[in-house]
């Protein structure tokens, strides 16, 4: 990139940017002994969870690009890659096969999904947060409408451990065996006995490429462009709102496969549940990695996910041994997630709000 | 000048805005390499010229215009900027059009970057090459070069200072290679000396590349330091164009504001020195973006209307904003004797002062509402008036009688054309909604009114009945009247002294009778006449 | 034609399609074997149920706050509120009043800081809002846990400490509204008069707030922000007071829907109360910056009426609960687009 001289690069700059990962190092550090779990024990759960969260965290880095702000829609990706789960699945198709086949299946989805999505956000300039989450819990009613009816009915499935005993509709869950673990443990490596899944991190390792060279594309530049000054680049001839649907299908897709890469790792799907926190746990461990909601780049995705599942895990013991309780624990884990993103959108609406201010000023101070 | 054919031809344009003719058979010509100053007043027609030429929306969506426009003789229609600026037309604005979070480099070459073909560029389209910054640093050095000015390419334009600002905008608008006319507004307004100086060389070097520069401002130094051709505009007509070195400063100020005015619209002022002040102001400032004010002192005697006008952006309507409290402001105001409280509107209307907004549609008025509501809020929220007040005083309950009866009498004495008492102002026409404004100040019964822009955008008739009603209540009340307007008539035809409005201070204060020349020479901050560029043309 | 243009302009297009459905919903029901008695029964209750909730989204619609998704925040306050009461062993009447006077002093308190924020974060409120409202249900998770409550009706038997997540108001006034003055003809129909009469003060209470001068000028507030600050008002106190206000009106809401259900409940409970209550106004006509006291019956009626006969109707034709679906679509897919129509009029 061209380099920027700005503040942030200053040790000050670089420290005030950071703070959320900066705290949440500090209480992890500090509770880490209370828990009583070893580090090996702790290095083998994070590098899984890791593994399976990552493509879908990596997902919310393009609307963000694009100055969309954060995507509470993630379950419109989501649950399109749960319907080409269903579809493998009452196919019959296993292995690395099944999860490539249903990443192709819930393309079509995803990318149709994606674009209605895009021309609905393309209304609410200004607005995109709260649309994409209202388009979010909306994409749930629809998603449930489609499997639990007219699967079955419509949509032939013929298999039946994943029909309900009355006919037609999927099950609330069921066993993912054909594909469970596929992707991770293709190239098999243990470390110290924790199973490393590198083919899922080879897989992983691609995204991020793609998205650090996809930033240098000319179709990246505009996104940022349009994030700058949507007036200023809809004059200078850049097409905005193609250029934001763009985006909204760029994420829907990562979105999809990414829960295909998650559900393979975990081995059951609850249709009508797995996704419901999604969103919200993606969204979180990307801000405590340090991302705001007008800048996130690959390094917060990851140093977020680790901090994040390291709290997660932390929280019930840590709670027990402090509150006696490992339910305080859960509930504790709970509320950092909500009260992350509420003090994220707080300090970038502040933010804004300062800058209308200052714009209601003079462009000039030389009273 | 030469015998080639001009770049640009702009062939008896005419537009009208709902019903308003704005621009009445303009040509103009504009030869490669020329520098063409374009001058008047506000409402002369330039802006909507400029977006005429730079395609602007605005245009078709308020009904197109007619006329020609040719760019090297063939006939061109632009549909929106991008059109314009691939024709090789690019335009300076006032208000910055740069992405902040952006280098000085990546905003020269926004949209216009230097890619690298792909692979995948075969698959998915032209989207997808990658930038070659190298090569599009050294591209924005040769146009920021060009200018002869010093820019680091990669500074962040959020940090730059505003002159560099100013700068990287033009930098954007030459670098591509096509153009071939700039058009540039009031480019030295955000700049210090040093670097306006800067900027007038660099357009003059750019010029003797051929590129041909249309170059608006008020500043008629400038135009007489760097144009070859003056363009004088006046109520949508061009009154004359002519070389700069058969003219001066002085006859061009007279053509900016000269117009022919009966002897009989002139006020006769009332104005006696030894009239009691009522409102003194001494160096106020006030930060109202595009009208600030620097440095105002002026003392307004009792019962006098007091007019101020002035260019537009030069601050004059940042006056009364300042004083009511509706912008940032600082400095010294005294009303009868003792300090207002700026900065806080509910103090400005309980000591007794009252404003109406030009802003009619934005401050003005409450569109959803009835014209009733419009007419008693600011009297009910600022003095308890039109409120019943229950339980002894707790509650102040609306008295929404007593509110539709002070609507039904101004509309009768202002004659608001309405069906009802509680029709939504949306739904008036602009001169009755002037009117509706008026009525919420008037029924304030201030001792000073502050009047912005009283009859902008209303038909003849209704112009007259507010001047009229301003009037009226001038000599019936004693009300003092602070009017700020664009159209000097107006103010000749009502006020008993004119004050203009220059840079943010006051130029000078003429009576209504003075000449166009000395309203002209005021209006362009040349107090003073520079004798020697006189010929024998005078 | 033209008459039916003029009321779809006055009325909105949401309504007039929502009572369609509904009135196709109560004409389909004898035929799938539902009582038209027992169907309007639900119907009323329900609305008694939600409508003080919804007529609380007034206020900060009226000031330009947008829609209040900090529901919950008022929710939590009328929570705080019955509890305390139960724990101050306050029974039948008094205990209701005791809860709503408990309920007053928090949903202040909380709506004043609340409000406060609001102020800070102009033109992302409705975000913040629910992500406040969010964090606050979060937190208040662990509370539940925490604070020293004893009373055996609400604490966990084994634990000692710790509140149930339902807790019944049996004993205590459970319905003690929806019976008085309670109309019943037959064994299928009531009328819950108490319940609605209570339901009319609150909105008089409004409709006469909205009389005064602060109200007034509030109203203005919403409707043009400069209009009211070039004539002398504080927005910020404006907007602060009217978030007071929809938080009381939440407060009691609560409390309200509680007697009628018979139940506390807390924990995840007031998670996603604040839809359905947003729901409610935008099918009653309202727009994002505009909101009556008719937007909120007509809105409250339809879309509770919908909730109740869709599903009964639909549920008894295909023998399947589809309920969960019906809700999900028709209340996010009405916020979703009057989301998309807000923008085009742009602050």
């Amino acid at each position: 990139m061209t380099k920027k001289t700005g503040f942030k690069d200053t040790l000050l700059g670089m420290l005030i940017s950071n703070v959320v990962p900066i705290l949440f190092i500090f209480l992890i550090v500090l509770t880490i002994p209370l828990s009583g779990y070893s580090a090996k024990y702790l290095i083998g759960e994070i590098t899984t969870r890791v593994s399976r969260d990552s493509f879908l965290v990596l997902s919310l880095l393009f609307p963000i690009m694009a100055g969309m702000g954060l995507n509470f829609g993630m379950s419109l990706g989501a649950l399109s890659g749960q319907i080409g789960i269903i579809l493998i699945t009452n196919w019959g198709v296993k292995g690395v096969a099944g999860v490539f086949l249903a990443m192709a299946v819930s393309t079509p989805v995803a990318v149709l999904v994606g674009w209605l999505a895009g021309l609905v956000l393309n209304r609410v300039k200004g607005r995109e947060m709260v649309t994409s989450l209202m388009l979010g819990y909306f994409s749930v009613g629809i998603y449930e409408l489609i499997v639990m009816y007219v699967m079955g009915k419509i949509i032939p499935i013929s298999n039946p451990a994943i029909l309900l005993s009355r006919g037609y509709g999927i099950r609330n869950n069921f066993d993912l065996d054909g594909i469970r673990q596929s992707l991770d443990r293709f190239i098999p490596l243990k470390i110290a006995t924790i199973p490393i899944p590198v083919f899922t991190f080879i897989i992983i390792a691609l995204a991020c490429l793609f998205i650090w060279w996809f930033r240098k594309t000319k179709l990246g530049h505009d996104m940022r462009a349009i994030a700058g000054g949507m007036g200023v680049s809809e004059d200078s001839g850049i097409k905005v709102e193609r250029t934001r649907i763009i985006a909204v299908i760029l994420s829907t897709l990562f979105a999809a496969y990414g829960q295909i890469i998650f559900l393979q790792s975990i081995g059951t799907l609850n249709t009508y549940n797995s996704a419901d926190q999604t969103a919200l746990f993606a969204v979180a461990a990307l801000l405590i990695g340090g991302a705001a909601v007008s800048r996130a780049s690959i390094p917060n995705v990851f140093l977020g996910l680790i901090l994040f599942h390291l709290m997660f895990i932390i929280s019930p013991l840590a709670g027990k041994q402090l509150m006696g309780s490992a339910m305080i624990g859960e509930y504790f884990r709970v509320f950092i997630s909500y009260g992350v993103i509420a003090l994220a959108l707080t300090l970038y609406a502040w933010k804004r709000v300062k800058e209308r201010a200052r714009a209601r000023r003079s462009l000039h101070d030389t009273i | 000048m030469t015998e080639q054919q001009p770049l640009l031809q702009m062939q008896s344009i005419t537009k009208e805005y709902f019903g308003n003719r704005v621009l009445t058979n303009v040509s103009l010509d504009v030869y490669p390499g020329e520098v063409l100053g374009l001058v008047g007043e506000n409402g002369a027609g330039k802006s909507t010229l400029m977006n005429i030429l730079f395609g602007s929306s605005v245009i078709a969506q308020t009904g197109g215009f007619t006329g020609k426009v040719c760019i090297d003789g063939k006939e061109v229609t632009f549909h929106n900027p991008f059109d314009a600026l691939q024709a090789g037309i690019g335009m300076v604005h006032q208000e910055f059009s740069l992405i902040p979070g952006f280098t000085t480099t990546e905003n020269i070459l926004l949209n216009d970057e230097i890619l690298n073909d792909n692979i995948v560029t075969k698959v998915f389209g032209g989207r997808m090459k990658t930038l070659d910054l190298p090569a599009m640093r050294a591209a924005a050095e040769k146009s920021i070069e060009m200018l002869g000015v010093e820019i680091s390419p990669d500074t962040l334009v959020a940090e730059m200072p505003v002159g560099h600002k100013q700068f990287t905008e033009l930098a954007r608008e030459i670098h591509r290679p096509e153009t071939k006319l700039l058009v540039l507004d009031e480019p030295t307004a955000v700049l210090t000396e040093s670097e306006a100086q800067v900027l007038l060389t660099s357009l003059r070097r750019l010029a003797s590349t051929g590129i041909a520069i249309i170059l608006i401002t008020h500043r008629l130094q400038e135009i007489f330091d760097i144009c070859d051709k003056i363009v004088i505009m006046r109520d949508g007509r061009i009154v004359k164009e002519v070389p700069t070195r058969d003219t001066n400063i002085g006859q061009v100020a007279e053509l900016m504001v000269g117009r022919s005015m009966s002897a009989e619209s002139v006020a006769t002022s009332k104005y006696d020195e030894n009239t009691e002040t009522i409102l003194s102001v001494s160096h106020l400032w006030v930060d109202m973006p595009g009208e600030i004010v620097r440095d105002v002192t002026m003392e307004i005697h009792k019962g006098e209307i007091f007019g101020i006008g002035g260019l537009a952006g030069q601050g004059k309507l940042g006056i009364p904003n300042g004083i009511m409290g509706l912008y940032e402001a600082g400095g010294a105001a005294l009303l009868h004797g003792k300090p207002i409280h700026l900065n806080d509107p509910a103090a400005a209307l309980a000591d007794g002062m009252a404003f109406v907004s030009e802003d009619r549609r934005g401050v003005g008025l409450l569109l959803d509402e009835g014209l009733d509501w419009n007419i008693a809020f600011t009297a009910m929220q600022a003095q308890n008036k039109f409120v019943k007040p229950l339980l002894g005083g707790l509650i102040k309950w609306r008295d929404d009688q007593a509110i539709q009866n002070v609507a039904k009498e101004y509309v009768k004495a202002l004659d608001i054309k309405c069906t009802s008492t509680d029709q939504r102002a949306q739904e008036l026409s602009g001169g009755n909604q002037q009117k509706i404004c008026l009525a919420k100040a008037f029924a304030v019964q201030p001792d000073v009114l502050f009047v912005s822009e009283p009859t902008r955008g209303i038909d003849v008739g209704a112009k007259l009945l507010v001047l009229e009603a301003l009037r009226t209540d001038n000599r019936k009340n004693g009300t003092t009247i602070i009017m700020i307007s664009s159209e000097l008539e107006e103010l000749r035809s009502i006020c008993d002294r004119i004050a203009i409005v220059n840079e943010g201070s006051i130029a000078g204060i003429l009576s209504p009778s003075a000449t166009a020349k000395e309203f002209g020479l005021l209006m362009n901050g040349k107090i003073e006449l520079e004798e020697e560029k006189v010929d024998s043309h005078e | 034609m033209n008459r039916i243009r003029t009321l779809v302009n006055k009325v909105g297009l949401a309504p007039i399609i929502i009572g369609a459905l509904l009135l196709l919903m109560f004409v389909l029901a004898p035929s799938v074997g539902l009582r038209i008695d027992q169907s309007l029964t639900d119907t009323v209750v329900r609305f008694g149920m939600n409508g003080i909730m919804v007529l609380g989204m007034i206020p900060m619609l009226q000031t330009g706050c947008g829609l209040n998704f900090g529901l919950p925040v008022g929710i939590i306050a009328g929570l705080l509120g019955s509890t305390f009461s139960i724990e101050m062993g306050l029974t039948g009447n008094l205990g209701f009043l005791g809860a709503i006077g408990i309920a007053m002093v928090f949903s202040a308190i909380f709506g004043w800081a609340y409000g406060k924020l609001l102020n800070r974060v102009k033109g992302y409120e409705m975000m913040i809002a629910t992500y406040v409202g969010f964090s606050a249900v979060a937190l208040m998770n662990i509370m539940w846990m925490v604070l020293p409550y004893k009373s055996p009706k609400m604490v966990w038997g084994f634990l000692g400490a710790g509140l149930r997540t339902t807790i019944s108001l049996d004993g205590f006034w459970s319905k003690n509204l929806d019976n008085a003055l309670a109309i019943r003809i037959g064994s299928s129909f009531m009328f819950p008069t108490g319940t609605i009469i209570f339901f009319v003060f609150m909105a008089l209470f409004m409709w006469a707030f909205f009389h005064t001068k602060t109200g007034t000028a509030m109203t203005a507030v919403g409707s043009n922000p400069d209009y009211a600050r070039a004539s002398g008002i504080s927005i910020d106190k404006m907007r602060t007071i009217s978030v007071i206000m929809s938080t009381m009106y939440g407060a009691i809401g609560i409390l309200i829907f509680q007697q009628s259900f018979g139940f506390i409940q807390l924990y995840n409970a007031p998670f996603y109360m604040a839809l359905p209550a947003v729901a409610a106004i935008l099918i009653g006509g309202a727009s994002v910056n505009k909101a009556t006291i008719s937007n909120a019956v007509i809105g409250t009626f339809l879309f509770q009426g919908l909730l109740t006969m869709t599903p009964a109707v639909i549920n008894a034709a295909i023998q399947s609960d589809i309920s969960d679906v019906v809700r999900i679509i028709v209340s996010d897919g009405m916020i979703l687009y009057a989301l998309t129509r807000a923008t085009r009029k742009s602050r």
